[in-house]
């Protein structure tokens, strides 16, 4: 992975700059400069790609975040920020230059208002325990990225990250009501407001899904729903993927509103069952689909589901009847990535298509993967079209590495070219900066990087990420390749 | 000027040397932003419509009632709730990010806004976003576009979210109660598993409760609300939603100053007691509709935000020293000649 050079004299400057920091920080262990300490934070979830920082800084306040950061812009310093570090697209990847502020230490609940539905939290606070915190009122926070348990509100905002529910209840955008963020040059400043309206132009909507290039943001304010009732999800087993396709177009159509439409195809499907054996029929295109409510509102919905699936001939419909069968249902869909990574090494593709070409899609991928001689097993959000091809490989093998990067970029490439999207939850982060342009036109990703220019003239907050390099090199202060 | 389309448009942008106003129908207008300009209403057409995908393209220009229509035919609407009102367009809804009392459910316009195409103040074609219900791949400048009241780029075409409609509508009706017993039902109302899609109440003082779904799950969902609600009085379920269709008339009719607040439910009660005339409230007391004589303007607190939509312009309060100096760096990146100019 190309980063660019490290400043030579920005790390020259080593000894002076942590002197300026640790001044700022009331705790002197918030600065981490010792390199044994600093390579846990070389790398985040995409880990092929490692680079320690120069230093870490771990602040405890916004005040904190502000003043270290001014000194960065004083100093010339890049600057990474970073939640929990559990990206897959590397975008809290550090440069050897840069400093990487984690937010760890700010974790806090600072308000909960059941009245007015919403929480406001430090933004190192986990995914899950926004939840938690609200769960005992009778509410949850929406979005659910897999990572849940680990990953930080703040890169959830960073990378406007989705979940399994999200056909419902929406991404982190449709659920983000105000932020604090600190720009740069320190300055801070509070975005959105009272139903996320801020004062002029949508700022929040622009700061989400910026993958932490534009300020850092330190507390935000989330939307909380009232808890369902209760779900239950349904297993429907099809020979082909055209007629799964159909199906779920089908229910979507219907005015049913699932909160989940999952998929798997068969060798996601044998790979999860060698792993959890979680009773799935072999099949070519597995859907569980998840509804909400009371009983007998689940039963009705359900009904309706099952009164769609059997026109489509289905090879098993299986409704769970109990909080165990449940578990099992979700068992094996929420072991796939697991699963897959018992068996081999496997790199995660997250583009978004629309959802009307999916049988030619998985036709495509299945070509590429024979082309490329490498296998590809898919499980996705089928409801809105968000893919989650796994390309298999050997990462202890000369050059497959390369040759599944190769096949990745394909099909993204195929992702958008039938109407979608190189990334539907992931971020571009490192790992498809350079694809930006399958996507965008040349006047497409220059008003994109206009933006930056207006939060971050230096370019040096997650400079590196996000655009080509030869497109952001100019503002970057270095010299197109 | 009327482009029939968007080569003509960036045309017109590149060689213009006084200013622009960008406008559709022309129908939500705020004090100030009428003035002659870019007329949209010439790139009009639906370029998709995918009812299995929950997708819709259009040109800005399309008409609203247009597009109603075309997913009214195939039992769909729009993804949020934008208020019809005549000749008003697509692009015109999108640059005001209306969005009605479903947003309480399913989010304001931006929030079903998936792509956007526009013409910048320097005549470059943009596009922006896609056609697919999740798409994190570059800055979401969909959201800057939306709400922007034409201050960044013309928008030339838009693909939104849509969604069925449901199969039934119901409406519970609370009476008699005072302004802390309206704000208190809402609030216990939305604090439940109920999905209820729009809460406000009427100038008349009628809380107002709407429930959508399937027939068995609207009847249920009415009966556990009316438990709910008992504290408060007697609900009355009445079939569909003509009460909320009374509530978006409020915002639109009438003829003196019209204010346009928005707060947290929990400020409501406080802004309630200090408005001069009739008013109406949706999103569960996040917004106000409040009208008042000429010389009023509403005493916020922090947080609260107000625009007089009718009467003279007045947008409170002024933006902080930083939010300012993006949303100018901003307007003036995009639009360095300043020519579409916008909201005071």
């Amino acid at each position: 992975m190309e980063m660019p050079a490290p400043d030579a004299g920005v790390i020259a400057r080593r000894e002076t700059i942590a002197a300026r920091l640790c001044a700022v920080l009331s705790d002197p262990a918030a600065l981490i400069t010792d390199p044994v300490e600093t390579r846990a934070y070389e790398c985040d979830a995409l880990s092929a790609y490692r680079c320690p920082p120069l230093m870490v800084v771990l602040p405890a306040t916004t005040a904190e975040v502000s003043a270290v950061l001014k000194i960065c812009a004083e100093e010339g310093v890049p600057v990474v920020p970073r939640g929990a570090g559990t990206s897959l697209a590397g975008g809290s990847m550090p440069t050897a230059d840069a400093v990487v502020i984690g937010l760890a230490r700010m974790n806090a609940v600072l308000e909960i208002s059941a009245e007015d539905r919403l929480i406001r939290v430090q933004t190192g606070r986990t995914n899950l325990a926004v939840t938690g915190a609200v769960d005992g009122q009778g509410f949850f926070y929406a979005p659910d990225p897999s990572s849940q348990l680990a990953c930080a509100i703040g890169g959830n905002i960073a990378m406007n990250s989705g979940g399994a529910h999200c056909l419902k209840y929406g991404v982190t955008t449709n659920n983000l009501l105000g932020a604090r963020v600190v720009l740069m040059d320190g300055s801070v400043v509070d975005l959105g407001g009272p139903m996320g309206e801020g004062l002029g132009l949508d700022l929040l909507g622009v700061i989400c899904g910026s993958e932490g290039q534009l300020g850092i943001v330190t507390e935000a304010t989330l939307r909380i729903l009232p808890k369902p009732a209760g779900a239950r999800p349904v297993l429907i087993a099809f020979d082909s993927a055209e007629v799964a396709g159909a199906c779920v177009a089908e229910i979507i159509r219907s005015g049913i509103l699932p909160v989940a439409i999952e998929y798997m195809d068969r060798p996601c499907i044998a790979a999860t069952e060698d792993f959890c054996g979680a009773g799935y029929p072999q099949c070519e295109a597995l859907l569980i689909v998840e509804v909400e409510g009371t009983p007998p509102e689940i039963a009705e919905q359900l009904g309706l589901i099952r009164d769609i699936a059997s026109r489509f001939n289905p090879l098993e419909f299986r409704e769970s009847g109990s909080e165990e069968e449940s578990r099992r249902i979700w068992l094996g869909r929420k072991s796939a990535f697991g699963a897959m990574g018992v068996i081999s090494d496997y790199m995660c593709l997250d583009g978004t298509i629309p959802v009307s070409r999916l049988p030619e899609v998985l036709a495509r991928i299945g070509e590429l993967s024979d082309k490329a001689g490498l296998r590809v097993a898919n499980v996705f959000h089928a409801g809105d079209g968000n893919m989650h091809p796994l390309i298999l490989f050997d990462a202890n093998q000369p050059g497959d590495l390369e040759r599944c990067e190769a096949l990745g970029a394909e099909i993204l490439r195929l992702c958008v070219e039938v109407g979608g999207c190189l990334t539907g939850e992931h971020g571009v982060g490192v790992e498809k900066r350079e694809l930006m342009a399958a996507q965008y036109a040349p006047a497409d990703l220059e008003a994109q990087m206009a933006v930056k220019d207006v939060f971050d003239p230096g370019w040096r907050l997650n400079a590196a990420k996000v655009f080509p390099l030869a497109a952001s090199a100019a503002r970057r202060g270095q010299d197109a390749a | 000027m009327r482009p029939e389309n968007e080569a003509d448009l960036a045309a017109m942008i590149r060689a213009a040397n006084a200013p622009l106003r960008i406008r559709g129908g022309g129908t939500r207008l705020h004090p100030g932003e009428d003035a002659p300009g870019l007329d949209m209403r010439g790139l009009t057409g639906i370029t998709l419509y995918e009812p299995a995908a929950l997708t819709l393209v259009a040109r800005a220009g399309t008409p609203l009632a247009e597009i109603e229509a075309v997913l009214a035919a195939e039992g769909q609407m729009l993804g949020f709730e934008p208020d019809p009102r005549a000749g008003s367009t697509i692009g015109g809804v999108a640059g005001a990010n209306a969005s009605g009392s479903r947003r309480l459910s399913a989010g304001a316009c931006r929030d079903a806004m998936l792509g956007v195409r526009f013409v910048t103040g320097t005549g470059e074609i943009v596009k922006n976003g896609g056609r697919v219900m999740k798409n994190v791949t570059g800055y979401d400048l969909v959201k800057l576009m939306a709400g922007s009241r034409g201050q960044l780029g013309a928008m030339t075409e838009i693909a939104l979210k849509t969604a069925p409609i449901p199969p039934v509508r119901a409406t519970l009706r609370l009476d008699g109660l005072d302004d802390a017993g309206a704000l208190a039902a809402m609030v216990a109302a939305l604090s439940g598993p109920y999905d209820i899609s729009g809460a406000g109440r009427l100038p008349d003082g009628r809380v107002i409760l709407r429930l959508e779904g399937l027939p068995g799950s609207v009847e249920l969902r009415a009966q556990a609300l009316s438990r709910t609600l008992q504290p408060y009085g007697q609900p009355e379920t009445v079939e569909g939603d003509a009460d909320f269709h009374a509530l978006r008339d409020f915002a639109n009719g009438g003829a003196g100053a019209l204010w346009r607040i928005v707060l947290r439910p929990s400020q409501a009660g406080a802004m309630l007691a200090q408005l001069p005339g009739r008013y109406a409230i949706d999103w569960g007391g996040a917004l106000i509709w409040a009208e008042a004589p000429p010389g009023w303007a509403p005493a916020l607190r922090p947080g609260e935000r107000a625009v007089r939509v009718r009467g003279e312009a007045a947008s409170l309060p002024a933006p902080d020293p930083v939010t300012a100096r993006l949303n100018a760096g901003l307007r003036a990146s995009f639009d360095p000649r300043g020519l579409f100019g916008g909201m005071a």
